[in-house]
């Protein structure tokens, strides 16, 4: 009998396909997989490090996609809630996957196959806020800049929405939790990770990277917003369900709530 | 940029849009042209919410407010005493543009007062779309409001650059029109309608043909109506509605609530409630006749001229119709399934694929997440302990009411609380 082992790879999700792939390979009894900056527990097993191999990762991703589509989508939404202990979860999943027929689904009464849906309903739906929740502020070099501070990594899950979008501008989104953004120059899209060491809230107080103009265009959508309600009509409860209040602070309509 | 008059005129020409309700950015897909900016989605994307919890997702002003007519309904109107306020073509293009590369919007929706004339209104509005699409290489979303009463020419140009058009048709019955917009005569809306109808319909054939053939008002036409302003009834808002559905193919009617902002003899009180319940019936009405297969006269007719304000329409649909029921889940088909109160449609298209496999019981009904406790006094199922066989209306009404903890009941109870 096989050993268990905790597998150790570098957090990116080409390295945790690549993981799988070589459990896979080698058959081995797979403990848990874990983010090499975690602070591991792994007293009880051996550890392996992985290093990431995108032809194996490619392998693992079109093998899954060749068995049902909508699950690979599942698993990559449900890999960025970088849920503790998601990895170990995702790999029962594809073994699962991998065991049934061909094109048959998966059973969502099984509480693995659940919980991933769940995780990854709760990654899309944060894409989605986030596609709405952008603001941008135009700098001096002519960049929007806008920062985000999303409960899940959706970066990479927003970066085409945002390319499609604003083809004829230079923008950068910045992720303050994670420390690094989506850049387009107006050529393509390359993720850039800088530490930046002034974080530009919502706040009253001004900066001067931004062009001139900048906080005029915010003021006046401030103000356009606070215009929008019909007194005899508000409805507080609703209001912060559509907005929730941790992204307020990131909303130049949201300055005085802050 | 003068900031200072911007903003003036911002704030006097967006308060007096918001009571415009529709604001969907929905059905148009423009997709993004030469590297330009802006696409339209599909589904549309709310940038945020009111404080009275509705979408925020375009731009929504008033190109003027100065207003030769005198609807009594209206804070534009001529005899009102509000700060009059007129955007200069550009400043709107600026404004949308701006607006929009910061996310902030996914279009603009431009409405106008109407100033000297109704054409030489709508043109300005034409003038606005056009220089955005051209000029400014613009792929968002754009809805027009059409001027009643503007000619056919323009309203052609119109559906060219935007993506909705509307003409609202504020008061459903032709009397109430008369009585509250003396200056509008009902063709002023109907005619403008017709052309967009026809156009579309024309550009539609033609892009079978042809490929290259632009869009016209890809996102189709909308309207909206005024509800509790004239003592009309609901069966005459919904029955207009349905016309208007039927015969310019709208996409959307909207319903709005009358929100009093002037005291007029003519008009409900102005410390009259919004109707907001009414409303919200509404719109369950709206949603069983173009999705769940219901016909406007079985919902609404001579005698049951008004929606419930306890019930939702099908629950009350159900109650009144009694003989329909309980139906077998596992025997009856969709058009039926879909008249089950509890049932929505994604629970119909779940009970539909499930019971291919197998004959369902009040367990897989759960599972599948249908509201049963509204729908078990309406089914059977291949269980045998139905408890509720021979229950009156009354007393289904009083048992589903009882248990249930719906935002329309909480609502209603309020209103009740005001008036006891
Ligand atoms: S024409 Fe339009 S803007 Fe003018 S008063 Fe009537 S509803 Fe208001």
């Amino acid at each position: 009998m096989n050993l268990s082992k905790t597998l150790i790879y570098d957090g990116s999700f080409n390295g945790f396909l690549t993981a799988v792939f070589i459990a896979f390979d080698e058959r081995i009894n797979v403990a848990d997989i874990q983010k090499n900056d975690k602070g591991q527990n792994v007293l009880f097993s051996e550890t392996e490090t992985i290093f990431t191999n995108v032809e194996k990762a490619k392998r693992v991703w079109n093998g899954i996609r060749n068995k049902n589509y909508n699950a690979i989508t599942n698993i990559y939404f449900a890999f960025l809630s970088e849920e503790d202990g998601v990895e170990l979860l995702l790999y029962t999943y594809i073994q699962k996957l991998m065991a049934t027929h061909k094109g048959r689904s998966v059973d969502y009464s099984d509480g693995v196959t659940l919980r991933i849906s769940q995780l990854s309903r709760s990654v899309g739906r944060e894409k989605h806020r986030m596609e709405a929740f952008v603001r941008f502020q135009l700098t001096k070099d002519n960049i929007y800049f806008a920062n985000i501070e999303p409960d899940f990594d959706v970066l990479p899950l927003i970066s085409k929405h945002f390319r499609n979008r604003y083809a004829d501008q230079q923008w950068l989104i910045y992720d303050v939790k994670r420390r690094y953004g989506i850049y387009y120059d107006l050529q393509g899209v390359e993720i850039v990770s800088l530490d930046l060491n002034e974080i530009h809230f919502n706040r009253n107080r001004k900066s001067k990277v931004f062009a001139e103009g900048e906080y005029d265009y915010q003021e006046l959508w401030n103000n356009y917003f606070k215009s929008t309600h019909i007194k005899s009509r508000i409805n507080r409860k609703l209001h912060r369900q559509h907005v929730p209040k941790r992204y307020w602070k990131y909303l130049s309509e949201k300055k005085e709530a802050v | 940029m003068n900031y200072e008059r911007i903003k003036e005129k911002l704030n006097i020409l967006a308060d007096a849009a918001k009571y415009d309700v529709s604001c969907a950015s929905s059905g148009s897909d423009r997709a993004n042209k030469n590297n330009g900016l802006g696409n339209a989605a599909r589904m549309g994307i709310c940038h945020s919410f009111t404080e009275d919890g509705r979408c925020v997702s375009l731009l929504k002003i008033l190109l003027t407010n100065h207003c030769i007519y005198d609807c009594a309904y209206c804070v534009t109107r001529r005899s009102n005493d509000v700060k009059r306020a007129a955007f200069k073509i550009q400043e709107v293009v600026d404004l949308t543009i701006n607006f929009y590369r910061r996310n902030y919007i996914e279009g603009l929706f431009l409405s106008s007062g109407i100033f000297k004339s109704p054409d030489h209104t709508m043109e300005r509005l034409v003038a606005v779309a056009k220089k955005l699409r051209d000029e400014e290489n613009f792929n968002g979303y754009i809805h027009l409001k059409s001027i009643p009463g503007a000619s056919d020419e323009l309203m052609y140009a119109a559906g060219l650059y935007a993506d909705r058009l509307s003409v609202n048709i504020e008061v459903p019955t032709t009397s109430g029109l008369k009585l509250l917009a003396p200056d509008k005569k009902q063709e002023d809306f109907t005619k403008p309608m017709l052309k967009v109808k026809n156009e579309i319909v024309r550009y539609r054939n033609e892009r079978k043909i042809i490929r290259s053939t632009p869009k016209y008002a890809p996102a189709g036409q909308s309207t909206q109506m005024i509800v509790g302003a004239t003592g009309e009834t609901d069966k005459d808002i919904m029955y207009s509605a349905t016309y208007y559905y039927k015969i310019y193919n709208m996409k959307r009617v909207y319903y709005s609530g009358y929100v009093p902002m002037v005291e007029d003899s003519r008009l409900p009180s102005i410390r009259s409630q919004v109707p907001m319940l009414r409303e919200n019936r509404l719109y369950q009405t709206d949603w069983l006749l173009r999705f769940y297969g219901f016909a406007v006269n079985e919902l609404l007719n001579d005698t049951h001229p008004n929606l419930d304000a306890d019930v939702d329409p099908k629950l009350s649909w159900a109650l009144r119709n009694l003989h329909h029921f309980p139906m077998d889940v596992n025997k009856v088909d969709k058009r039926m399934l879909a008249r089950v109160p509890g049932f929505g449609m994604q629970s119909v298209g779940k009970i539909l694929q499930a019971r291919k496999f197998r004959r369902l019981n009040w367990d897989h009904l759960k599972k599948i997440g249908v509201a049963l406790n509204r729908a078990k006094y309406f089914i059977v199922c291949d269980s045998c302990n139905w408890e509720h066989r021979d229950l009156e209306a009354e007393k289904i009404k009083g048992l589903i009411l009882q248990n249930s903890t719906s935002k329309f009941r909480r609502q209603y109870s309020n209103q009740l609380s005001l008036f006891n």
